[in-house]
């Protein structure tokens, strides 16, 4: 009675999970499935008929293009100002306690703390008080690398965590100069940590709307494209680009996972090997 | 003694420099005063410099978390706390002219008045659609995280990976996705027709008039979806840490799986609810393009208004004035509830 209760527990909480990743995914059916409809008129909306052809062609869509191109220069440009700066950052605040680390840490939260727009308005005023720069995409890549910086940071921080610094001593008791120790011992042990903080962050940076938004001025940015288009229409081929960086996305992760159950096995193997 | 103390002066360096930008970005000062602002900022840069070069290794060594610190902060100085200073200035000035561009700070209250009386619904449609919308990423989010955590096995990266996935297509996609969905002669609508369940939504409040799209149900909806991620990672993170042997010590001292999950799995699984609650209610609250796409004019949040007055109308003072009130409320908000909730740390 009562096994036959918490396994119909069991099970329903099972099948809860998996309606919630049917739902998850939902959203993603449609994309790619409308990446193959035949529109009739602007709207990509109801289905029409199966077509190749927004596949054959997903480039036709020049100012989609272009847009892309724009959001991946800003955004690669951005990505790599922030890694350096919030790396730095978190190396300064995970060696040794010092003064006004903590004021520090209050700081780096705080852009995680506020509301997307608040960021994004705020920046807006300062610029329009200003005659240095206008709004565009050095505006834009400002206002990125802003919120990418505590970001990088903390995630780097986050991951470097239980690192080892008497690695470090042992370099320089060895006689190696302090760049050298940080060439050879520092930055291949914190390396992994910073490429996955700057992948974040640059995937923060090509999605965000919000505060490009109000920063952008004339420049158009991939999702600033999507956003006017909305507005007229919504040609299919947004729909390819999108199910495309799902797809890659999803071998990535796939390969990820295969590799890493490899990794396992191997472990496994000689594991078994050393008994 | 300098070098001795290198440490109060990285930091002194530090402070006075971040203010230095604070106070060019925000122009407090004018004309000459401004140059002996950049002056400052200069003498400081060279002089801890300096002292790095010729202090010994000692002096390097207490400076070095500054220094490593310094271009990273400085850039938030200028980039994030200026900006925050001009937003509450401008909130605070009028319009000189009508046809001016200049702005003459003279504690103009009457945009706080107006951004209350005007928009004082957008701000309660903000923070109610972003709470129930919280609430729903936790009912929804939890069960998978704990699914994964402690049924995942073999598969729990591939899973996550899963949950990841659908977030990796452009936010503004997703949103324009969902309404497709829920359009009127959308997929969804026509299988409720056929069910008949139409006047169960109806009474439900989901559905209004026969349509699901551009309802306050889409526009929560739009929300929790969009911000589930947010809520379900941190929950996984804290429930992966869990050690399993004191579930069983639970079970072995014969409680019951309920109980089990009550007083062991639950409390210590809060500090993620909690990370979770932040990091979805504070983004939802400004968002403006789940309203946009998936409401209707009835459904507006602050966001849209902050946007609109901004953008569109040019009323900086008016939108500023929101932008504060949103900025200052939900830090009041953040503040009381990590007095509730303890002080564990955010991130």
């Amino acid at each position: 009675m009562n096994s036959l209760r918490s396994r119909i527990a069991r099970i329903s909480l099972n099948v809860f999970a998996g309606l919630g990743l049917v739902y998850l995914f939902t959203p993603i059916f449609f994309i790619v499935l409308f990446s193959f409809n035949k529109p009739k008129g602007n709207y990509n909306i109801v289905w029409q008929e199966f077509t190749f052809d927004n596949w054959l062609d997903p480039f036709s869509q020049s100012s989609l293009t272009a847009a892309l191109w724009t959001s991946l220069r800003i955004s690669a440009a951005a990505t790599l100002i922030s890694t350096i700066f919030g790396s730095l950052i978190a190396l300064a605040l995970s060696r040794r306690a010092f003064k006004g680390s903590s004021v520090i840490n209050l700081l780096l939260v705080l852009p995680l703390t506020t509301p997307e727009i608040v960021l994004g308005s705020s920046l807006a005023t300062l610029f329009l008080n200003q005659t240095f720069v206008d709004f565009g995409s050095i505006t834009v890549m400002i206002a990125h690398v802003m919120f990418q910086v505590s970001f990088v940071a903390l995630t780097v921080r986050a991951r470097i965590r239980g690192f080892d610094w008497t690695l470090e001593q042992a370099a320089a008791d060895l006689g190696a100069k302090p760049w050298r120790t940080f060439r050879y011992v520092t930055f291949p042990l914190i390396l992994p940590g910073v490429l996955a903080a700057s992948l974040l962050a640059f995937a923060l940076s090509i999605d965000d709307f919000i505060i490009t938004f109000f920063n952008s001025g004339s420049t158009v940015t991939f999702p600033l494209q999507i956003y006017g288009a909305a507005r007229v229409r919504i040609p299919p081929q947004i729909n390819v680009l999108a199910s495309m960086v799902l797809f890659f996305s999803v071998a990535l992760l796939v390969l990820g996972t295969l590799s890493g159950q490899r990794s396992e096995a191997v472990k496994a193997l000689k594991r078994s090997k050393d008994k | 003694m300098l070098a001795r103390r290198a440490d109060i002066v990285g930091l002194g360096a530090l402070a006075v420099s971040a203010s230095c930008l604070v106070a060019l970005g925000t122009g407090w000062f004018q004309g000459t005063l401004n140059a002996l602002v950049v002056l400052l900022l200069l003498i400081v840069v060279v002089g801890v410099l300096v002292l790095a070069a010729f202090g010994g290794p000692e002096a390097r060594r207490l400076l070095a978390p500054y220094g490593l610190m310094k271009p990273g902060l400085l850039w938030m100085a200028l980039f994030f706390l200026a900006p925050v200073w001009s937003l509450v200035r401008i909130s605070l000035s009028t319009k000189e002219s009508r046809f001016s561009v200049r702005y003459e700070f003279n504690w103009a209250w009457e945009n706080y008045s107006r951004a209350f009386s005007d928009f004082g619904g957008q701000f309660q449609r903000a923070f109610l659609y972003s709470f129930i919308a919280t609430i729903l990423t936790i009912v929804i989010g939890y069960p998978i995280a704990y699914v994964i955590a402690f049924r995942g096995g073999r598969f729990k990266n591939f899973l996550l990976g899963l949950v990841v996935i659908p977030f990796f297509t452009s936010y503004l996609i997703r949103t324009i996705a969902w309404s497709t969905i829920l359009a009127d002669q959308g997929p969804l609508v026509s299988v409720l027709n056929k069910l008949g369940l139409v006047n169960v939504f109806e009474w439900l409040h989901i559905m209004d008039n026969g349509k699901l799209l551009n309802t306050p149900a889409a526009v929560i909806g739009g929300l929790t979806y969009n911000f589930l991620p947010f809520m379900l990672l941190p929950i996984y993170v804290s429930l992966e840490k869990i050690d399993q042997n004191l579930v069983n010590a639970a079970k072995d001292l014969y409680s019951t799986p309920t109980v089990a999950f009550r007083k062991v799995v639950l409390p210590l699984s809060i500090p993620g609810v909690f990370a979770g609650t932040l990091l979805t209610f504070i983004p939802a609250a400004g968002d403006f393009v789940n309203a946009q796409f998936l409401g209707n004019p009835n459904t507006t949040m602050i966001g849209n208004s902050i946007q609109d007055q901004f953008l569109r109308q040019n009323n900086y003072p008016v939108a500023s004035a929101m932008s504060t009130v949103l900025m200052v409320s939900i830090t009041a908000l953040v503040l009381l509830y990590t007095k509730f909730f303890g002080t564990e740390k955010l991130v």
